[in-house]
């Protein structure tokens, strides 16, 4: 179900403007990866080029090879939206559909797909809450709108809509961000649960929840203001945070960066 | 108690002292002033109205709501709104059928699909056709329109005349009938409606539209999702917009339609009236008795203005537990 992730020789514009130069790397299928660094390196768009969600802000622009186990989805003829459907992903901020009721918001993207029949709709919403731990808080509500809840529940509604299409990886931007610290714990609890059937990449400021949730973590840096951000090293994450190979992610972690 | 007895010995605190200076104070008695004023100019505008409306309705030997003639300056008086309503009613339900849908695909084409290069320039020609006079409209739709409708006429007739609604009875009669009102409306409302709903579509939050797509869904579907139910209210709005300019309009109509006081289901045929238009030709020759007589068919019109736009107010809030204004 999950899949190996093998990024190769990645530049991505905005426009003219370079904003990551030439990332590789690779990321283990049913494993946790962390991307830290400081704000601006690019870790949202090295995110967004994983399931071609860069191309759509105007001007985004991708160079180099994202291989999914044997497909590279930047070939031609590979249909984005196909790829999106395989590579979920949650945003920083909570963003349920406004206008549909819980249910509806964790069968959208079943809908889409067009297979599902009212009773498989039911079975998978409930079984995508469950896997959001968020089952039990909505189960006498589904029909209520998704933006009545609060901001952690609004985050889980989310993972639970990303889930329920049953994605191979799942790309998780600063998911908590907006969280208070228990439904932060709640959404931690969550991945690591996850990660048993989806590969998992995490963007995150929090050093701790890297520590905590990520099996590999991957450190960016950009030289200076308007420099594209680039991959300084990537290693396991116990490494990474007690040893690690390069002396700037060391400055970073501990916080004597800049 | 010390508590009480102090506290009734220091004076209570006071509303803060509002500064005034003379600026505020001019401007204060300026804002007032004219909101007053604008409360006493209605007031005496509905006055003057109901008094002559019922004057003349108390006066009227036809009854005032199912007579189909006008003939208010005839001894005794009579005269009816029904074909003025239902000609009303029906050229702009015409309109709205014709010009939703099409200016929110226009609005959606200009948001959503169009490069940038050509997206700005065709709002501009949206905004232009805004700014045409409605009298211009008229011309254009007598000296165009209705010729060039004669064709579409004809085929309505022959394939759909069985409908009843497009039997056109004499097929050698000029186009000028509601139908190519409704069409002509439909052309002087579609840019309100397509500005309105523009603006609406660009508003939808990008975390939306992004939601829809990270679940892998097209163009389409993203339009789907997240931006129709999201500018529902707005696209509501934008029509009811559009309808108001539609049920008001009168030089346009005036102009086009071959009025007489038949209330027909063919819509083809060049017979009704509309309000505005109805007002617009017989008021230069009324008495001051069929002045007032007009004066109650505008204020039908008024209310059923308001009707449509408090039924709209209406759908807009039943649904507002789901607008996305909260999200
Ligand atoms: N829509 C955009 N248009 C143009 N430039 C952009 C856009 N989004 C991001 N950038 C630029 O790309 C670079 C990387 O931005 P990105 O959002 O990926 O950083 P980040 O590492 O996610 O930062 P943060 O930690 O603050 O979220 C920055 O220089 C930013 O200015
Ligand atoms: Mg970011």
């Amino acid at each position: 179900m999950a899949k190996r992730i093998d990024v190769s020789g990645l530049t991505a514009y905005y426009g003219n403007h370079k904003a990551i130069d030439d990332i590789s790397m690779t990321i283990e299928p049913r494993s946790v990866t962390a991307f830290i660094g400081p704000s601006g390196c690019g870790k949202s768009t090295f995110l967004r080029t994983l399931n071609r969600m860069h191309e759509v802000t105007p001007g985004g622009r991708v160079e180099g090879k994202v291989m999914l186990d044997d497909e590279n989805l930047y070939a031609v003829g590979v249909d984005p939206v196909a790829v999106r459907r395989t590579v979920g992903m949650v945003f920083q901020r909570p963003n349920p559909f406004p206008t549909m009721s819980i249910y509806d918001n964790v069968a959208a993207g079943l809908r889409l797909n067009g297979t599902a029949k009212k009773q498989d709709l039911d079975t998978i919403v409930e079984k995508s809450l469950k896997g959001a731990n968020l089952w039990n808080e909505v189960k006498d509500r589904l029909s209520k709108p998704g933006a009545g809840l609060s901001g952690g529940q609004q985050q889980r509604l989310c993972i639970a809509r990303a889930i329920a299409v049953e994605p191979k990886v799942l790309l998780m931007d600063e998911p908590c961000s907006a969280l208070d610290p228990i439904s932060t714990l709640a959404v931690e609890d969550l991945i690591g649960e996850l990660k048993e059937r989806f590969t998992i990449v995490i963007v995150t400021h929090n050093m701790q929840q890297a520590a905590r949730v990520s099996d590999r973590t991957a450190f960016f840096n950009l030289a200076g203001v308007g420099q594209p951000g680039k991959l300084v090293e990537i290693d396991d994450t116990e490494r990474i945070f007690s040893n690690p190979s390069v002396q700037a992610t060391e400055d970073y972690i501990s916080g004597r960066f800049g | 108690m010390t508590l009480s007895t102090t506290n009734t010995t220091i004076p209570p605190p006071k509303a803060q002292k509002v500064v005034t200076q003379p600026g505020d104070r001019i401007f204060l008695g300026l804002s007032r002033g004219s909101g007053i004023l604008l409360l006493v100019i209605m007031a005496a505008i509905a006055i003057f109205l109901t008094v002559r409306a019922v004057h003349a309705i108390s006066h009227d030997h036809g009854n005032f709501l199912s007579t189909f003639e006008w003939n208010a300056d005839q001894t005794p008086p009579v005269f009816g709104i029904a074909v003025l309503a239902y000609g009303t009613i029906i050229s702009s339900v015409i309109a709205m059928v014709i010009a939703v849908p099409i200016g929110v695909g226009i609005a959606l084409f200009i948001s959503h699909y169009a490069p940038r290069r050509l997206a700005s320039p065709l709002a501009y020609l949206v905004d232009l056709l805004a700014a045409v006079p409605s009298i211009v409209y008229g011309l254009w739709g007598a000296i165009y329109l209705v010729p060039n409708l004669q064709g579409l006429n004809l085929w309505l007739n022959e394939y759909l005349g069985w409908t009843g609604i497009f039997h056109k009875t004499d097929p050698s009669s000029s186009a000028r009938s509601l139908f190519t009102v409704g069409i002509l409306l439909a052309i002087m409302v579609l840019p309100i409606i397509t500005n309105v709903s523009r603006e609406v579509f660009r508003q939808v939050p990008k975390a939306h539209e992004e939601a829809a797509l990270a679940l892998g869904a097209t163009r389409w579907e993203v339009i789907r999702m997240a931006v129709l139910p999201f500018a529902r209210s707005g696209i509501i709005s934008a029509s009811m917009l559009g309808l108001g300019r539609a049920l008001g309009e009168t030089m346009a109509v005036a102009i086009v339609l071959s009025a007489s006081p038949q209330l027909t289901i063919h819509l083809l045929d060049p017979a009704g009236g509309t309000f505005a238009q109805n007002i617009a030709a017989k008021f230069g020759e009324a008495t001051d008795f069929g002045r007032d007589a007009l004066i109650a068919s505008g204020l039908v019109l008024f209310v059923i203005t308001l009707l449509v736009n408090g039924a709209a107010r209406l759908i807009i809030a039943r649904r507002k537990e789901y607008s996305g204004a909260n999200a």
